[in-house]
């Protein structure tokens, strides 16, 4: 082969790759991977003859650094709610004030005033769920509705245990199975927090995201977890169950906001207000496997997600959900040294 | 043993075979799993081309997948272009001044964990960004090119070492300019180093993750980076229909031009 | 007039030249989209860590201090930074491993390549550099596809009788060597083929007349002949291995840090830039030191051999 093949090879490679673009507006969305359904896009493209751009981030942390940066060139992210504290103060945000959108009238009652948005003055919600415990009842019997299966794992489950390695949550989740409060700047809390986590280790098999298809085929046999994660783990298979721990779970929820250096403003806030109409957020739900807080949406949600036990919260355990807030930077510090200790 | 060979290496054959064996077996694995009917990579659900389908309707998996081979082809024939320049700048000479600082400069991308020039170029491109308002592929394309350099310059440096001097001098001898001698001795000889190197830049640039993620801008996802939006909530075989399909365009481009070049020969 | 010595001088001087400009492509973007940038990292690890991530412009020491010393979180007492020197070890040890591991794969795979006919030679070239095509991301997923417990590997063993309940492979070392081994094979495959396969034969053959043996003739001939190659590769190699990210996290199963993971995790969830810029910069020298040492190192062995 001659370098003049090579050349052509090359060339026609990239002429075979360049593609050409058409539309009259423009939305370029910055959000989880694999958490934008697409047919939603494709109807918000048609109705508005636009064309959506989606961009994947994979933590808050990447998300805030770039957007911090600026000059990305995203007009909309979606930042959990700890985050949105933070990209407000930080001044990214453009204040859209959804609260005085056609469509927020859906939002339902617990959602429309939120601690971490005030007014709902920046951010429109896209998704809330939980984080708690699953467990494979073929390889567990026991009672499961504890951190205990993470922190303390019974025998059955010894070396089979997952833990998403999301610092936050797990610190938060072993500060809850030791009876302190979030955030706490309780060092004796913390110590034993420390000894707990590096205590459990050795019968943790694994730290990482993937569960989905781990638990499913059996290479996980229980791990810490999202309830949309739980849910399609359960549709595959039904002995899987997700368990709401006793000593406190952590609620989440993502919010929509469009971005001050946001080029597209029009389009960005169509879309704020299209994705709180309820069959839109069906639509959403019906992809990310996530509640939505529209009311009005429950008739078009999908029929296995309707009363689903990880979608809608039993009534017995509500009470023990509570909001993840972000901690105080020494606090944060501690945690890193934690964390940095039980990876080492 | 028949005939003595002098190229012959005890077990060396059978090491390369495993090694061919080895190399393919995943990739084996990741085409039969595109045809595979289940929704989860890891148990087998009957014969189905509904991945294949169902990738060709997702529209961000091909935008994706296109953009990794743009930026690919882009940046590893600048880096080799580069690179050839560079090697020839710094081989087959006495040292001079500054011959240590190219060495260490050119090599220096290597020489940092991905997440720190990631990192530093986030900032860095950030205020061009802002500055010029330009924020299309070139930021990626630089960034490419430049880690793409060194795993160029490396073989091609290894080639230059190796090579014999005489022919160029004897090029020269018979009055060919210094463009001609590089045109009709050099280059030729040294092509093989230049082949690899461009293969090693283009497979080094399909691979980067951690800084692509770090420069791109609104709709500027290589295959790589939504891949790492996925693992989150689970990769599907889409995955391997894409990639399934990719290599065998590459594999079919690759065998034609070498089936035309052959018959030039 | 010009003297022969001025002459020359002046040749050399326009040569020397000549190659700068020559070098300037690469030394340029180099310098603007890759080592320029890391001049920010440099003065970050000087400041202090703001709130949310980013810095405060405000001098401070305390992350150089970290990178060495740790303070208990719990009695506030002053040691060595036992956790960071741990994750360290284990980054170069597997790196170190991981290299000897594809130079045993590698260079027969290579020599095989470079003894085929020369027309057959660039199929070997494109058919090693097929795999990876597809990026690393996927071909780690493949690998793990079959080593884990439900995989090929297992089901064989089982189906085989050789054992009875699958060989627990996937999150332990030897997963991340395999897989380590495998992503990096062809960065030291290439150039050592590069180097390779203008070998002159004559020359072995000459060992052999000689009486020298093939093992002989390996080590005294072959392999002094090819070591630019050799040395290209492990550097190619050796490198991006010791800033391993996604392999370890993947077949391993992120319970152990890796050296990036730490860094990652100072730029991410931790949010102490500076520390994770300390920490590079501290992985860059140590990598520069073992790189200059191996670079001085086997060119002296070059010339005694030469």
């Amino acid at each position: 082969m001659n370098w003049k093949t090579a050349a052509t090879a090359m060339a026609l490679t990239l002429l075979a790759s360049t593609s050409v673009v058409r539309a009259d507006g423009v939305l370029n969305i910055y959000n989880w991977g694999n958490y934008t359904s697409p047919d939603v896009i494709k109807k918000f493209e048609q109705k508005y003859n636009v064309k959506v751009t989606i961009t994947d981030y994979d933590s808050n942390d990447t998300a805030l650094a770039k957007v911090r940066q600026g000059g990305t060139g995203f007009d909309i992210a979606v930042p959990s709610q700890t985050f949105v504290p933070i990209w407000i103060k930080e001044g990214l945000l453009l204040e859209t004030d959804p609260g005085k959108m056609e469509n927020f009238k859906n939002v339902a009652p617990e959602w429309a005033n939120p601690e971490f948005d005030p007014g709902r003055k920046y951010s429109v919600p896209w998704a809330w769920g939980t984080i708690g415990v699953v467990v494979n009842t073929d390889a567990y019997k026991g009672p499961a509705d504890s951190w205990g299966i993470i922190f303390n794992t019974p025998d059955e489950l010894k070396g089979k245990v997952n833990v998403v390695p999301e610092m936050n949550d797990v610190i938060f989740a072993a500060i809850k199975y030791l009876g302190g409060q979030q955030c706490t700047d309780d060092k004796a809390i913390l110590k034993k927090v420390r000894d707990t986590l590096v205590a459990a280790k050795p019968n943790w098999i694994a730290m990482e995201y993937n569960t989905i298809e781990k638990m499913g085929a059996g290479d996980f046999k229980a791990t810490s977890d999202w309830n949309g994660s739980a849910l399609r783990q359960r549709l595959a298979n039904p002995a899987i169950h997700y368990n709401y721990p006793k000593e406190g779970f952590g609620l989440w929820s993502d919010n929509v906001v469009v971005l001050k250096e946001a080029k597209n403003v029009e389009n960005a806030k169509l879309f704020q207000n299209f994705i709180m109409d309820p069959e839109n957020a069906a639509g959403l739900s019906a992809f990310h496997r996530y509640a939505n807080a529209i009311t009005g949406s429950e008739k078009y949600m999908p029929a296995d997600m309707k009363d689903a036990p990880e979608v809608v919260i039993p009534a017995d355990a509500k009470p023990r959900g509570e909001f993840q807030r972000m901690c105080a930077p020494e606090v944060q510090d501690i945690y890193t040294k934690i964390w940095t200790e039980l990876q080492k | 043993m028949a005939k003595f060979s002098i190229k012959h290496q005890p077990g060396f054959t059978a090491i390369a075979t495993t090694c061919f064996v080895v190399l393919y077996m995943p990739i084996v694995v990741l085409v039969v799993y595109a045809f595979n009917a289940a929704t989860s990579t890891s148990e087998w659900g009957g014969f189905s081309l509904k991945w294949f389908q169902s990738a060709w309707q997702n529209t961000q998996v091909i935008d994706a997948t296109l953009l990794s081979f743009q930026i690919g082809s882009v940046a590893a024939v600048l880096a080799t272009i580069a690179a050839t320049m560079a090697a020839l700048a710094t081989t087959r000479t006495a040292p001079y001044r500054g011959l240590t600082f190219k060495y260490a400069a050119i090599n220096q991308p290597l020489m940092v964990p991905e997440i720190v020039t990631g990192v530093a170029l986030l900032i860095f491109f950030s205020r061009v960004k802002i500055f010029t308002g330009y924020s299309g592929l070139g930021y990626l394309i630089a960034a490419h090119t430049a880690f793409c350099i060194p795993f160029a310059y490396l073989p091609i440096r290894a080639r230059l070492e190796n090579m014999d001097l005489t022919l160029e001098r004897a090029a020269a001898d018979l009055y060919a300019t210094p463009w001609q001698t590089f045109r009709r001795v050099t280059l030729p000889l040294l092509w093989p180093g230049i082949l690899a190197g461009l293969m090693l830049a283009f497979v080094i640039s399909l691979d980067d993750v951690v800084i692509t993620e770090f420069v791109k801008s609104g709709g500027q996802d290589t295959l790589p980076t939504y891949m790492l939006g996925q693992i989150r909530r689970g990769i599907t075989p889409e995955i391997n229909a894409i990639s399934t399909a990719f290599l065998l365009l590459s594999v079919a481009i690759v065998t034609l031009f070498f089936f035309v070049s052959r018959k030039q020969d | 007039m010009a003297t022969a010595e001025q002459v020359a001088k002046e040749a050399e001087q326009s040569d020397v030249r000549a190659r700068w400009l020559l070098s300037a492509p690469a030394l340029l973007i180099i310098l603007v989209a890759a080592t320029g940038p890391l001049l920010i990292v440099l003065v970050y690890s000087f400041l202090t860590p703001g709130p949310y991530g980013d810095v405060k412009w405000q001098f401070s020491p305390e992350a150089w201090v970290s990178v060495f010393m740790e303070r208990d979180i719990f009695d506030d007492t002053l040691s060595l930074a036992a956790a960071h020197i741990t994750i360290f070890w284990r980054s170069i040890k597997l790196a170190v491993v991981t290299t000897i591991a594809t130079l045993a794969l590698g260079f027969p795979t290579a020599y095989f390549m470079a003894t085929r006919s020369e027309k057959t030679r660039d199929i070997w070239l494109f058919l090693i550099t097929i795999p990876f095509w597809t990026n690393l991301l996927i071909r780690t997923f493949a690998v793990l596809q079959i080593i884990r417990n439900e995989g090929i590997i297992n089901t064989l063993l089982i189906k085989a009788g050789i054992v009875s309940a699958p060989v627990q492979i996937l999150f332990t070392d030897t997963a991340i060597l395999v897989g380590m081994a495998y992503v990096y094979l062809p960065l030291m495959v290439l150039p050592i083929y590069a180097s390779m396969e203008k070998l002159d034969f004559r020359l072995v053959e000459a060992g052999y007349d000689l009486y020298a043996n093939r093992f002989q003739v390996l080590r005294r001939i072959i392999f002094p002949l090819v070591k630019p190659g050799v040395i290209a590769g492990s550097i190619l190699v050796f490198i991006p291995a010791i800033g391993a990210y996604v392999t370890p996290v993947v077949l391993g199963g992120g319970k152990n840090m890796m050296l990036s993971n730490l860094i990652e995790l100072q730029f991410g969830q931790g949010r102490n830039w500076p520390l994770g810029s300390a920490l590079s910069i501290a992985v860059m020298i140590i990598v520069m030191v073992a790189l200059l040492a191996y670079v001085r190192n086997a060119g002296r062995t070059e010339v005694r051999h030469g």
